[in-house]
């Protein structure tokens, strides 16, 4: 957040000794010339809705979007193929592994890690994203 | 069942310990963005574990164990469905929602689309949602305490309701936040330890092995012991085996005394009758649901059932996102990145919890199949326990999953008077923290009063059913609303009336035929798979013929959902509309708390 950081808060002007006779001195401070200043073009560009800003925001939430329904939807297909998959292939649900049946290990199990993973991975994606947008646009 | 001190002393320690923790954080909260959203400071695992202690409510902690005991291998799409909302939620809506900076679902509605109209609709499909919840927590409180106390069951629902609305009136949503995250690693305990402690015994006494009628055999399940059952809902069973029994009340419309004789067929036994049974004989099972193991193994037996899994699938996979008094709970997030790793979280801690109430169902097939004659499935877990452990050792882990579902009932209610309180003390009154206070009196009162009133039977609001009703109303609003740009406030609302109307219109023929002979197409009761492309269709034609009441900021919000943190674009609601002169200004400056 150092775009922000400068501020009158900051850097407390130096003050003289406390004397009843003399009238305080004190220093306005407009801008802290010690805080980095940095002209953030892209970010005045979004801030500003130029058609730039708008095409830049546009393809980032396409970027994300993509990213999310793909893995969602791999996930979703999966699970989604399994009604019909012992609906059609009824031998399969009298497969058992260790004296499980395999449709219990299917849903029963089976599914949570899978979940889990996608959620790792797409966190994953969609932080990335976001880091090389925000990189794109400080740079 | 016999008096169970244990569970008494579990289940007032659990009360007691909910009120001091929500007492102790409660000295925390003073302003209004304290009551509504904790002041967006919860950090991601704590408030995973708050949301996770939210949503494990009875149908969870109760419901799952009892729908496996029941339908078998189909009724593992609940679980399923429950954590799988969760991804739908964390890929499409948690940080974007986060970043909206609205503080409640009504807020979102009026922030990203601007009208006060859908506002106000919204606000009252909340209420709606909220108060439908709310009445079957508290009456499943008082069934729970009914059954180990020799009290009527309302003294249960005025528990849970008093510590409720004492714990948001003193905090809000500071003061549950922490009651709720500790409730969650109580419920994990509560359902855990003693199914572990129960497979020890079960695999130590021989397993499998000693088992009358084993779970892969084309048989009914049989009965351990002797067993009286007193039917207290006029029930219809099927029967599989020639079975002896003996019977004192009315089968079939006609009085029956003594010794009885039932050939495969289906009896319907009137309210009132007290059926005994004989030790090893087969058990009948509501009528409806697989009546021997093989067949309870299988997963979907006929369209009909692959159908009615799929509309499953639909509903709870985006009902989850379109639950008021989930999203809640997402506002207190700092930031939008936060957001989505407490979504992620969740993820874990939920499929953590659902593994156990699987095994219990399962291990409730072989020792308590009484509850398929009556048909309250969902008391397994707490039964099970003496079932399987006869003595001490039984009513003690008895009375730990009584405290667990206990403690799921405080919790879920818990979130969904903040979550109800929050949009009547901003939308109906000023939104001072005062206002808050009333609106909780009121969210936690009439609940607890139409609870009282009204016969658990009458609210036959099932946990699928309300997910439908969430998928079809608020999902396509929320989805579209963060990703579709021309997106509509006519739109929206008239997805919302559409899906929603479908859904209660489908609940109502649901239950009037249910009184009179069933003769609704099945599907009706779960119609998610009908309803939810309604809902989406309706909102994109209308949106599509209203573009001249498109937003004209639409771009500055959208970049303000999906905008990085870090750029700051985030402005929060809450402070712009509650806040103090300085936390206003402060947020002018682009700059939020990190």
């Amino acid at each position: 957040m150092s775009r922000h950081a400068a501020g009158p808060g900051r850097g407390e002007p130096a003050t003289f000794e406390e004397s009843p006779t003399k009238p305080r001195r004190k220093r306005v401070v407009l801008a802290d010339s010690r805080a980095p200043v940095t002209v953030l073009r892209t970010a005045m560009e979004l801030e500003e809705q130029t058609s730039y800003g708008e095409e830049l925001v546009r393809q980032f939430i396409r970027v994300q979007l993509k990213a999310g329904a793909k893995l969602w939807g791999l996930g979703v297909l999966f699970l989604a193929a399994l009604p019909a998959a012992f609906h059609f292939l009824p031998h399969l649900a009298e497969l058992s592994f260790a004296g499980v049946r395999l449709p219990w290990i299917v849903l029963g199990i089976l599914p949570y890690p899978l979940l889990f993973g996608i959620g790792y991975l797409y966190n994953a994606i969609a932080e990335r994203n976001e880091r090389d947008f925000v990189d794109m646009v400080e740079k | 069942m016999e008096l169970n001190l244990w569970a008494v002393v579990a289940v007032l320690l659990v009360a007691f310990a909910t009120f001091y923790i929500g007492f102790r954080s409660s000295r925390l909260a003073s302003t209004t963005p304290d009551f509504l959203v904790a002041r967006r400071t919860v950090r991601s695992s704590r408030n995973a574990a708050a949301v996770s202690g939210e949503y494990l409510s009875a149908a969870s902690f109760l419901g799952v164990a009892g729908l496996v005991l029941k339908d078998g291998a189909d009724a593992l799409w609940y679980p399923i469905g429950f954590t799988a909302g969760y991804l739908a939620l964390m890929v499409f809506v948690a940080a974007p929602l986060r970043r909206s900076g609205a503080y409640t679902l009504p807020d979102f509605c009026e922030a990203r689309l601007g009208s006060k109209a859908l506002r106000g609709l919204s606000t009252v499909f909340v209420v709606f949602i909220g108060m439908l919840y709310l009445v079957p927590q508290l009456q499943g409180a008082g069934l729970t305490v009914a059954r180990i106390l020799p009290f009527p069951p309302w003294i249960g629902s005025v528990l849970v309701a008093a510590v409720v609305i004492v714990n948001v009136f003193g905090g809000g949503m500071r003061a549950i936040t922490v009651v709720q995250a500790f409730q969650y690693w109580l419920k994990l305990f509560a359902i855990a330890a003693p199914t572990f402690v129960m497979c020890a015994l079960f695999f130590g006494n021989g397993g499998l092995a000693t088992t009358t009628t084993g779970l892969t055999e084309p048989l009914p399940p049989t009965f351990t012991e002797a067993v009286a059952i007193d039917v207290q809902t006029p029930v219809v069973l099927q029967v599989k085996e020639h079975t002896w029994l003996s019977a004192e009340g009315v089968i079939d419309d006609r009085p029956a005394h003594g010794s009885t004789f039932w050939a495969p067929g289906e009896y319907s036994v009137g309210a009132g009758t007290r059926l005994n049974f004989f030790e090893g004989s087969s058990v009948p099972v509501v009528a409806g649901a697989p009546a021997d193991n093989e067949s309870w193994l299988r997963p979907v037996a006929g369209t009909s059932d692959m159908f009615l899994t799929y509309s499953l699938i639909l509903a709870t996979f985006l009902g989850t996102m379109g639950l008021p008094h989930v999203l809640v709970r997402f506002y207190t997030n700092p930031d939008g990145r936060a957001a989505r790793r407490t979504t992620l979280h969740v993820l874990l801690l939920l499929s953590l919890f659902y593994l156990f109430p699987v095994l219990i169902g399962a291990l409730s097939r072989l020792y308590v199949p009484e509850l398929l004659v009556t048909g309250r499935t969902d008391l397994a877990v707490l039964a099970l326990p003496s079932k399987i452990a006869p003595g001490v050792l039984g009513q003690i882990l008895g009375a730990v999953t009584a405290a667990g579902a206990f403690a799921a009932f405080l919790s879920t209610s818990s979130g969904l008077v903040v979550s109800v309180a929050g949009v009547l003390s901003t939308d109906m009154l000023p939104g001072r923290v005062r206002d808050f206070r009333y609106a909780t009196a009121i969210a936690g009162v009439v609940p607890l009063a139409l609870s009282i009133i009204l016969r658990p039977t009458d609210l036959s609001l099932t946990v699928g059913m309300s997910f439908a009703l969430a998928a079809s109303t608020f999902a396509p609003v929320l989805l579209l609303g963060i990703w579709w740009r021309r997106l509509t406030w006519v739109g929206a609302a008239a997805g919302i009336v559409v899906g929603g109307a479908l859904v209660l219109a489908a609940l109502v023929v649901n239950t009037v035929s249910n009184y009179t002979g069933d003769w609704a197409w099945s599907v009706l009761s779960q119609p998610a798979i009908i309803t939810v492309p309604v809902a989406f269709l309706t909102v994109i034609v209308v949106s599509k013929a209203t573009q001249r009441t498109l937003p004209p900021d639409v771009n500055r919000i959208r970049l303000r959902m999906h905008a990085p943190d870090r750029l700051g674009f985030i402005r929060d609601r809450d402070i712009a509309r509650f806040g103090t002169a300085e936390e206003r200004a402060r947020l002018a400056n682009g700059r939020h708390r990190q």
